[in-house]
């Protein structure tokens, strides 16, 4: 395929109508129902939803990917001419890898860990008879420079697990291009993989798109990476289409209300955080050079390798105020939060919660003050034990720490309704709630003992969008009304910009950046911040100055 | 519960094997009411053929013992030896592995070697060592069968606890200030108890295999009727009345699958609960 | 150099299990009810009160205990495995006579088993997640269900009474027919005849639990992401299995070979009883029936051994067909 052929209005590939059923017994009838658009030839399409908007299985459905459950009932997929949902898997066979590349979310997984990752490249040459013989192993080592890997002649015999995440993400964009298909399918490649990472792949996906001219369908939930990279978007909620157009109109001019709400929860700067943040409130939490190292042994001839996870840290939180701590995986910022709750051992340093020093107690000295330091945790779907009612996971807290039962259910069901919950919710079980909810219970669980401090790691972060939004409105609500002294630790600088008065950055194990979100987003000191603040997808255009129509 | 219920008595196999275990049950606990006579006498002609006399229905060996009386008294001591063993077994195990599953280091360390030593060994060979060095009695055989036994429960709650104390709940516990002991009894074991349940019920099969085993190379009571000893007898008269082999294996093998379906049902019946996420 | 380092540790962790054996052993002797030295001498030795001084002094039964097992594991490490009074040979000799009928046995067993186990683990998985064919499913599963609920020692007569006595087409003991005198490849071909059932019926439990395993260890790989991205490439199914399904499900099977190994070595006890295969598993048997404990303690000792050393083997094995675990190439 030339690269004259750019911008032309041919479109490679038209879904009519595509309705996909569910199984009986899912909460909707229909998995995606009377979808349509298209894809042209040099252009970028990006398909929006949160989870469970069935952008996945559009996707899938175009491959003939779709589990045996999911069946389409009606529709079209039409590209050169034929019905893609009308071909027997042996015509599909073909279209497969060479017609159409499909790049998937979880790098870790994505590849055969048993074969090596030349070996995985020239597969799909072989399985399509293309580039015999010494052309082969040529065309791999083309493909895995152009991706941007280094030393191509030795990776292609590396195994996959020598390969970090970023790296096996190329690997499998330079599959899917290996035979110069017309469309290239990327569902969410990025979304597990650090800022700066992604930041590079959406980079790398940019400039192959240029260079071949082929069309991509870009699947994502993040209005920061559409910002970036889209010419054309398509909203997606429940299955449906809700809004369809150029990336200018949609972005800066959203129709529909889910789309404007969409784009409102995107996380922002917020100016009026930083003025709050009283130089004169009590210092609840000051860390004072905390050292955290992981040792692993790996046998008697070999040395050991030591870990510093967490390499002399010092910061401090007032009364009132939410520190920010802010890092890709592996900054420490993790272990940090395991390290202040006391759930992991420290090596050396100071913690001293209003005024004592608590490194040194051990967990029977720790326990009766475990009830001022709270946490609230990541994953909703962990958080809870399966077996307890709500009610019981919260009343568990207080009733532990010597409250007699009927005020700790009093307090229960209080909190159940300051977190915006209906009070039935104390007699039911977590799996009749969604992920926001859980994450509402989690910080209701949190509050019951009263906490000077809370710490909230990654807390939104396995959150949709839009629920995102709710839940941090209601985190800065409640630290305003109780006057908490709150930790946030995030992978995402925009929303630590959001909620946070001071902003601490971390890379491996040490702190780069200390300051608030203007300090450290208009003047940063250290060379990663600016990295990690040019990595930020989508910072060129602003949120803030959507109209929005109704809420 | 109402939802298990459901889903297991929507599974065919595991409904058969539950009416197959409750004959075999009651086989047990009403032998001697139905033959009162202790099926060691020698109560008719040697050699009967089975079906062929309404008195003893199920015939007689070589000594004139009844065949029939014979399977009755042996579901009794198969069932008996299977679950306590078994019962022993689960309760070595659960302590084991539950303390190298929370504690961790250096504990886990020693603790896991030791129950690698066991499961490493030959099975039915250190079952027939031990028996025979402390003579066949009951108490022997159904301490033999715990001790063989025991490893693989073991591994199995080490992996659930270590798998479980990660869990964010049980951090939360801890960050709520729980005790160690409570948090183990009230947040891991509830979790836990699912696929100890499963594993248990398979183990019943296997220790009513091993007890059927050791009887028949002789190792077993000698006061107690047991289906691998009538098979052991019966090896002798293979051409001459090749019944008396086939009857009480049937015994065995039908009691033993019936185990395994059941198993098989709780194991599906009680797995969409503990890995449903809610959506 | 990770590979030496890797054996080496694996040597040691051997090593540690036998002298726990040995261990084991002695302490059996010690907590038996009754003396030791008549324990040891079994039933017919006990009436000869000069083998019965002679146990004494070689187990120094009035020395202090450490210094007895000391002088024990002494013993076993000379290769003295004990004397066998009935038999009149030293227990290590009666062993070794016996050791090379029984790894043919259980060589061929697990061949067999793992082999037409694993076959029909494949094609029940194949036949389950294509949706084609799935009765072919249901069958392997309802027949390993059945395999593995029958007695070993009761299939085993089952295939006498069935081969041997009602169609006579098999023998149904020993392991070469008695008085023939058969050479060369004759020989061989009568041998090969006398396996035939105890292969097959030690073989078919352990066949049921491989066809299971390899089933459900081939449906979870199947459902992993890359099998996904082999499929988005336009691999066809076939290949898929193949190349990618087939070695990554393969993996647990092969550690798991090394535990089963040890319930054979148990089985192979039942199955040379039935068909009198004169092996140590029948050695096993004979020695309770003479109540000679210290033939039975000495086979149980080569057993565990023999069990031992195949695990390190499977260990080495799965370290070298997984590139993920780290011996240095």
């Amino acid at each position: 395929m030339s690269a004259t052929t750019t911008r032309t209005n041919i479109p490679l590939l038209c879904v009519e109508q595509l309705t996909v059923a569910l199984p009986t017994g899912s909460d909707r009838p229909h998995a995606v129902k009377d979808l349509s658009f298209d894809l042209r030839a040099g252009e970028i399409l990006c398909i929006v939803g949160e989870s469970g908007s069935g952008k996945s299985i559009s996707a899938n459905a175009i491959m003939g990917l779709l589990p045996s459950y999911l069946k389409p009932q009606a529709g079209r997929i039409l590209f050169k001419g034929r019905d893609l949902l009308q071909l027997n898997e042996e015509e599909l066979l073909s279209i497969r890898g060479k017609d159409i590349g499909m790049v998937f979310q979880e790098p870790m997984s994505a590849l055969n860990p048993l074969m090596r990752v030349g070996e995985q490249i020239a597969e799909v040459m072989a399985v399509h008879s293309a580039y015999s013989g010494p052309s082969r192993q040529k065309r791999v080592l083309e493909l895995l420079e152009f991706v941007g890997l280094p030393d191509p002649s030795s990776l292609k015999d590396a195994y996959p697990f020598r390969l970090s995440g970023g790296q096996r993400q190329r690997v499998m964009i330079a599959m899917a291009l290996a035979l110069e298909p017309a469309i290239l399918i990327a569902d969410e490649p990025t979304t597990a993989l650090d800022v700066t990472t992604q930041a590079q792949i959406l980079g790398l996906i940019k400039r192959i798109q240029a260079s071949m001219g082929m069309g991509v369908m870009f699947i994502t939930h993040d209005f920061g990476v559409v910002a970036d990279i889209a010419d054309r978007v398509a909203v997606m909620e429940k299955g449906v289409l809700v809004e369809q157009g150029s990336a200018e109109q949609v972005l800066n001019r959203p129709q529909h209300p889910y789309t404007q709400r969409l784009i409102a929860a995107v996380p922002h700067r917020n100016s009026d955080v930083t003025t709050q943040g009283n130089v004169a409130d009590p210092v609840v939490l000051e860390v004072k050079n905390l050292r955290k190292t992981y040792v692993t042994e790996r046998g008697l001839f070999v040395r050991k390798r030591v870990v510093n996870a967490v390499d002399g840290v010092s910061f401090s939180v007032q009364r009132g105020q939410t520190l920010g701590i802010v890092g890709e995986s592996g900054s420490g910022k993790s272990t940090i939060g395991k390290c202040l709750l006391r759930l992991t051992d420290i090596d050396s340093g100071q913690l001293v919660f209003n005024g004592t020093d608590i490194a040194p107690l051990s967990q029977a000295q720790f326990r009766p003050i475990r009830k001022d330091l709270q946490m609230i945790f990541q994953d909703p779907f962990a958080s809870l034990n399966p077996r307890h009612t709500v009610g019981r996971s919260i009343t568990d807290g207080p009733v532990t720490n010597g409250v007699p039962y009927a005020e700790a259910e009093r307090r229960a069901r209080e909190l159940l309704r300051l977190v915006e919950l209906d009070e039935s919710s104390f007699d039911r079980y977590p799996n009749a709630f969604s992920g926001g909810q859980r994450q509402r219970i989690g910080i209701a669980r949190a509050l019951a003992l009263h906490p000077q401090l809370l710490v909230a790691d990654e807390s939104v972060s396995a959150l949709d969008v839009s629920v995102q939004a709710q839940v941090l409105k209601l985190l800065q609500d409640i630290q305003q009304r109780l006057n908490l002294a709150m930790i946030f630790i995030t992978h995402d600088l925009r929303v630590a910009a959001q909620v946070c008065h001071q902003i601490v950055v971390m890379h491996k194990g040490r702190i780069v950046e200390y300051g608030t979100p203007t300090e450290v987003f208009d003047r940063p000191s250290h060379e990663y911040t600016r990295s990690l603040i040019a990595a930020i997808p989508g910072k060129h255009w602003s949120p803030v100055s959507v109209n929005i129509t109704a809420t | 519960m109402k939802k298990f219920m459901h889903r297991f008595t929507a599974n065919k196999g595991a409904l058969v094997g539950l009416l197959i275990l409750c004959l075999v049950v009651l086989t047990a606990i009403f032998c001697s009411v139905w033959f009162e006579e202790s099926p060691w006498f020698m109560v008719a002609e040697p050699l009967i053929k089975p079906f062929t006399n309404s008195d003893y229905p199920l015939g007689t060996d070589m000594l004139g013992r009844d065949l029939g009386a014979g399977l009755a008294y042996g579901a009794r001591m198969s069932l008996l030896v299977g679950v306590v063993s078994t019962l022993v077994a689960v309760i070595l195990g659960v302590l084991v592995g539950s303390l190298a599953g929370f504690y961790g280091g250096r504990t886990d360390d020693l603790l896991m070697r030791f129950t690698e030593f066991f499961q490493t060994i030959p099975q039915l060979a250190m079952a027939v060592v031990l028996v025979a060095i402390f003579t066949p009695t009951i108490y022997s055989i159904v301490g033999a069968i715990a001790i063989v036994s025991w490893p693989p429960v073991a591994r199995l709650v080490r992996s659930e606890f270590l798998s479980l104390k990660q869990r964010e709940f049980v951090q939360a516990a801890i960050v709520i200030g729980q005790k160690p002991a409570r948090i183990i009894l009230t947040q891991i074991l509830p979790n836990a108890i699912s696929p100890i349940i499963v594993t248990a019920s398979l183990m019943i099969a296997t220790a009513i295999l091993t007890e059927s085993s050791l009887s028949f190379l002789g190792l077993g009571d000698r006061n107690l009727m047991s289906w691998g000893f009538m098979i052991g007898a019966a090896r002798t008269m293979l051409r001459e009345a090749p019944m008396m082999s086939v009857l009480p294996g049937i015994a065995i093998l039908l009691t033993v699958l019936a185990i395994n379906l059941i198993g098989e049902g709780l194991n599906d019946a009680m797995n969409p609960q503990l890995r449903k996420r809610g959506e | 150099m990770k590979l030496i380092s890797f054996i080496i540790a694996r040597l040691g962790k051997a090593f540690i299990v036998i002298l726990g054996v040995v261990v084991f052993n002695f302490l059996l002797i010690r907590l038996a009810p009754g003396d030791p030295a008549s324990i040891m001498a079994g039933e017919a030795g006990s009436s000869d009160p000069a083998f019965l001084a002679q146990l004494r002094v070689q187990f120094g039964l009035d020395q202090p205990l450490w210094l007895q097992l000391w002088l024990y594991i002494k013993g076993i490490f000379q290769l003295d495995l004990g004397f066998s009074y009935r038999n009149n040979l030293p227990v290590l000799d009666l062993i070794l006579d016996r050791l090379p009928a029984t790894l043919l046995l259980m060589a061929l067993a697990f061949v067999f088993s793992i082999v037409v186990g694993g076959l029909l683990g494949v094609m029940a998985a194949r036949s389950r997640y294509t949706n084609k064919k799935t009765w072919l499913d249901s069958t392997i599963m309802s027949i390993s269900l059945l395999f593995y609920a029958t007695p070993l020692f009761w299939l085993s007569l089952l295939m006498v009474i069935l081969f041997s006595v009602t169609l006579n087409w098999l023998p149904a003991f020993g392991m070469e027919s008695v008085g023939a005198g058969f050479t060369g490849w004759a020989r061989v071909t009568d041998i090969g005849a006398h396996l035939v059932l105890p292969v097959v019926s030690l073989g078919c439990f352990f066949m049921a639990v491989y066809a299971r395993l390899t089933r459900a260890s081939m449906l979870e790989v199947m459902g992993m992401d890359f099998v996904k991205t082999a499929r988005a490439k336009g691999v066809p199914s076939g290949q898929v299995i193949r190349r990618h399904v087939l070695r990554n499900a393969l993996l647990p099977v092969v550690t798991f070979a090394g535990i089963q190994l040890g319930q054979m070595a148990g089985g192979a006890v039942l199955t040379e009883t039935v068909f009198s295969w004169p092996g140590i598993g029948r050695l096993m048997f004979d020695a309770l029936m003479q109540r000679d404990y210290q033939l039975l303690l000495g086979v149980f000792l080569v057993t565990s051994t023999m069990v031992v050393l195949f695990n390190l083997l499977t260990d080495l094995v799965y370290g070298l067909v997984d590139p993920r675990i780290d011996l240095g190439s």
